[in-house]
């Protein structure tokens, strides 16, 4: 059933996307140089100075200041950070604050630690609803809020959703939740490059980033922590990052880190501009191939709607992992917009919150384009579509997908 | 591929053979005591990864699939409700019947593919009529034609069974000599579904203890009262825990158990063996039986052979599969609990099976026995 494969087409920017020559330029110049960040002689120094020089330029992209940004192994570990170091400190300082309220669309580098903290710290988790675009609906945040804003510890709410591509209301967020001094955390992940991120304009408290998103190594990324703001360590050595982070600094992947934010913001409008042309191109075509495919999320591409990149469809009748492998099988990647250790394909909590029925879920995909994604790797996708929605609903009628929801799906 | 050796290099082998092969690793049950409900397959997550790493090694695609809801339905459900009725049920070729050679099947050919090829040692050959045949493994000793022996003439016209020729020994050593990390994983004997292997605590838990009295076959004689029906397997002899013994000094044996009022009667050894049995649902792997057939069954996974004649008749209902099946044994056997699977074979080639109702014993074996 592989059909001869020609140039790899790869349409899963959202999971991980190409690292930039000038990341791995700095950062295999790095590599070859001696010297921990944290010694004290000429060697650490230096290597001290492309640390602090690679701060620099990540808080001037994102327009944060520099001892704002605390570098971390990545995504998984700055929204740890976020939430439980805030939930401590936050709670130490004051009992009663035991509330977390948050979405349901997050990514489960949130949600898991969330649950977490309700299983063994006694938190109260609120994770509030969305409508079917996504979007957090902010008058059910105000009310929660407002029911009691001295029993919540923080907000957190991502900037822009890893699946569906919504982007969240974040400055209606941080203006309900700072009318009573509530701190808000923002993942940020998929955001950095897409849409345009100022830390201190949208005047969030914690903001997550991580490089591989942006052109940038894997392993590395930072959670932009405002100042005055107090967090509970979670790594406890030698207090390396602002005595809230322990663990030898990475000079040479936060080099090739710096060097990727900063191409990536440069670049953000110009990029946004020509992938929302593509992803625009994709869908209508996409769409024509297969009359009954629904687009999830956002119609909208504007900044403050949806990401430029993110194509979500349904596929009614089709298994999402059947559609996906039988594209990979052709050369082309993507994504059933869910993972997990054992490989097995659950139906999205996302696309549930957002009203979709198990099955509605279980038929969708994620094509995500990014900053090496040309019209050929769109006209691949839309050549094979077809053939491969028609094999995959054959294969979805004998497992039972299909049937009532049919024609439900949009 | 489960992560065991034996599917492993039955890829292997298919790969070498030129096939385009693709790696499927099931997910067959959930752990909803997992945060994301259900992120675990039935086999460990390591059972998965080794998996992966031989598919990697291997050089084929890999993705699990998740048939836990095909396979609760079409598996589990229906080994509770077996054993619910007093019937002691083989999940594994029920697994085979109407998951591997069923659901799977039906979604590759649906896929585009043209077979499912398993690890199972069992031969396929190309009859005179031009059936594919399914025959017992060069290795006695791992043959698993027993667990095959549902399989349709449609299902075994789309399956492989790469390791049928040869022994394991010989599998395992080529494991090593490919380079697979599973080429000294021990085999796995116990139903996947039961981590702990323990069938009777598990079949406590979900169906409730159903406790009742030991009951003498002969005298009706209440010896004792049991802690749960499911601990009992028919021709068991230890942990009855019965204070006195038998009048004649000899053990008693696990002769019946009715599920319904939890009674487990017993007696001596030589009511526990039968020389006939009465089966229903046949399931021919080719041509199915005429009248009748002198050949031989196997009553149990890895069980002895017994000669027998093989009897089919109609039955009351005049559909397929509803005919009735007779076995008349020559060599008689013991212990044999109905739900269990009788598979009759001429020579080393499968007829095809059955599910067993009923036993019984003929005038001349009681007579024997008293």
């Amino acid at each position: 059933m592989n059909a001869p494969v020609s140039e790899p087409v790869y349409l899963d920017h959202a999971a991980s996307t190409p690292i930039y020559a000038e990341a791995v330029a700095a950062m295999t110049q790095q590599l070859t140089r001696i010297g921990n960040p944290s010694s004290l002689h000429a060697a650490g120094r230096s290597a001290r100075r492309v640390v602090e020089e690679s701060r620099e330029r990540i808080a001037a992209a994102l327009n944060a200041r520099p001892g704002e940004v605390v570098f971390t192994s990545g995504g998984t570990e700055s929204d740890n950070l976020a939430v439980k170091g805030l939930f401590w400190a936050r709670r130490d300082a004051d009992p009663r604050r035991t509330r977390i309220l948050s979405t349901a669309v997050e990514h489960h580098a949130v949600l898991d630690p969330l649950h977490w903290l309700g299983e063994h710290e006694g938190a109260e988790v609120e994770l509030l609803p969305v409508d079917q675009l996504g979007r957090l609906d902010v008058d059910a945040l105000r009310a929660s809020v407002e029911r009691d804003p001295g029993s919540v510890a923080l907000v957190s709410v991502m900037w822009a959703n890893n699946e569906v591509g919504t982007v969240q209301p974040v400055q209606a967020v941080v203006e309900i939740a700072h009318a009573h001094d509530i701190p808000v955390h923002t993942d940020a992940v998929q955001a950095v490059g897409q849409v345009p991120v100022d830390f201190a304009a949208s005047d969030v408290d914690l903001l997550t980033l991580t490089a591989h998103k942006v052109g940038g190594p894997y392993g590395v990324g930072a959670l932009v922590v405002r100042r005055e703001l107090e967090l509970t360590a979670q790594l406890h050595g030698g207090g390396q990052e602002r005595d809230v982070r322990s663990g030898t600094i990475d000079a040479p992947a936060i080099a090739g880190f710096a060097a990727a934010v900063e191409i990536a913001v440069k670049q953000q409008a110009e990029h946004a501009e020509r992938v929302c042309g593509l992803r625009n191109d994709l869908v209508a075509r996409v769409v024509e191939k297969v009359p009954d495919a629904a687009v999830n999320g956002d119609p909208d591409c504007a900044p403050d709607h949806r990401l430029p990149g993110n194509a979500h469809l349904t596929f009614p009748g089709c298994e999402g992992d059947s559609l996906l492998m039988l594209l990979d099988a052709r050369g082309i990647a993507c994504s059933t917009g869910s993972a997990c250790s054992a490989g097995v394909p659950q139906p999205s909590h996302v696309l549930l919150a957002m009203g979709r029925d198990d099955e509605q879920a279980r038929s969708s995909l994620r094509f995500s384009l990014g900053h090496t994604s040309t019209q050929a790797d769109v006209d691949a996708l839309v050549e094979a579509i077809g053939p491969v929605v028609e094999r995959a609903r054959a294969a979805g009628a004998v497992s039972g997908i299909g049937g009532a929801s049919r024609k439900a799906a949009g | 591929m489960s992560g065991g050796v034996d599917s492993a290099v039955a890829a292997a082998r298919a790969a070498e053979a030129g096939h385009d092969v693709t790696g499927i690793h099931l997910a067959l049950s959930r752990n909803p005591k997992s945060y994301r409900t259900g992120a675990r397959g039935c086999c460990t997550i390591e059972d998965s990864n080794d998996a992966r790493r031989a598919a990697d090694v291997i050089g084929i695609p890999f993705y699990v699939w998740d048939l836990s809801d095909r396979f609760h339905e079409d598996v589990v459900e229906d080994f509770m409700a077996e054993y619910t009725a007093g019937r002691t049920p083989n999940p594994c070729l029920r697994c085979n019947e109407k998951i591997k050679f069923a659901a799977v099947l039906e979604r590759g050919l649906a896929l585009g593919f043209d077979a499912v090829a398993t690890g199972h040692y069992a031969r396929l050959e190309t009859g005179a009529d031009g059936l594919v045949e399914l025959h017992r493994a060069e290795d006695m000793a791992k043959d698993q034609s027993y667990v095959l022996g549902v399989l349709t003439q449609e299902q075994l016209r789309h399956s492989l069974f790469p390791l049928g020729g040869s022994p394991k020994p010989e599998v395992r050593a080529e494991a090593e000599r490919r380079g697979l990390s599973v080429a000294q994983k021990p085999d796995s004997h116990d139903i996947c579904f039961i981590s702990d292997g323990d069938t009777g605590g598990w079949l406590a838990d979900k169906l409730g203890a159903g406790t009742g009295e030991i009951v003498d076959h002969a005298t009706g004689e209440v010896l004792g009262r049991h802690g749960g029906a499911f601990g009992f397997t028919i021709g068991q002899r230890k942990g009855l825990r019965i204070g006195r013994p038998a009048e004649d000094g000899k053990p008693r044996y696990v002769l019946d158990i009715e599920p319904v009022s939890g009674t487990v009667t017993v007696g001596p050894r030589d009511e526990l063996t039968v020389d006939r049995i009465s089966g229903i649902r046949p399931r021919w792997c080719g041509t199915p039986i005429q009248d009748e057939l002198v050949g031989t069954v196997q009553l149990r996974a890895h069980g002895d052979e017994h000669r027998a004649v093989v009897r089919v008749s109609a039955g009351a209902d005049p559909a397929p599969g509803a005919a009735e099946v007779t076995i008349e044994l020559l060599d008689s056997a013991q212990g044999i609990a109905p739900g269990q699977a009788a598979v009759v074979y001429d020579g080393s080639r499968v007829v095809g099976s059955c599910k067993i109702s009923a036993t019984a014993r003929s005038a001349a074996l009681a007579g024997r026995g008293a």
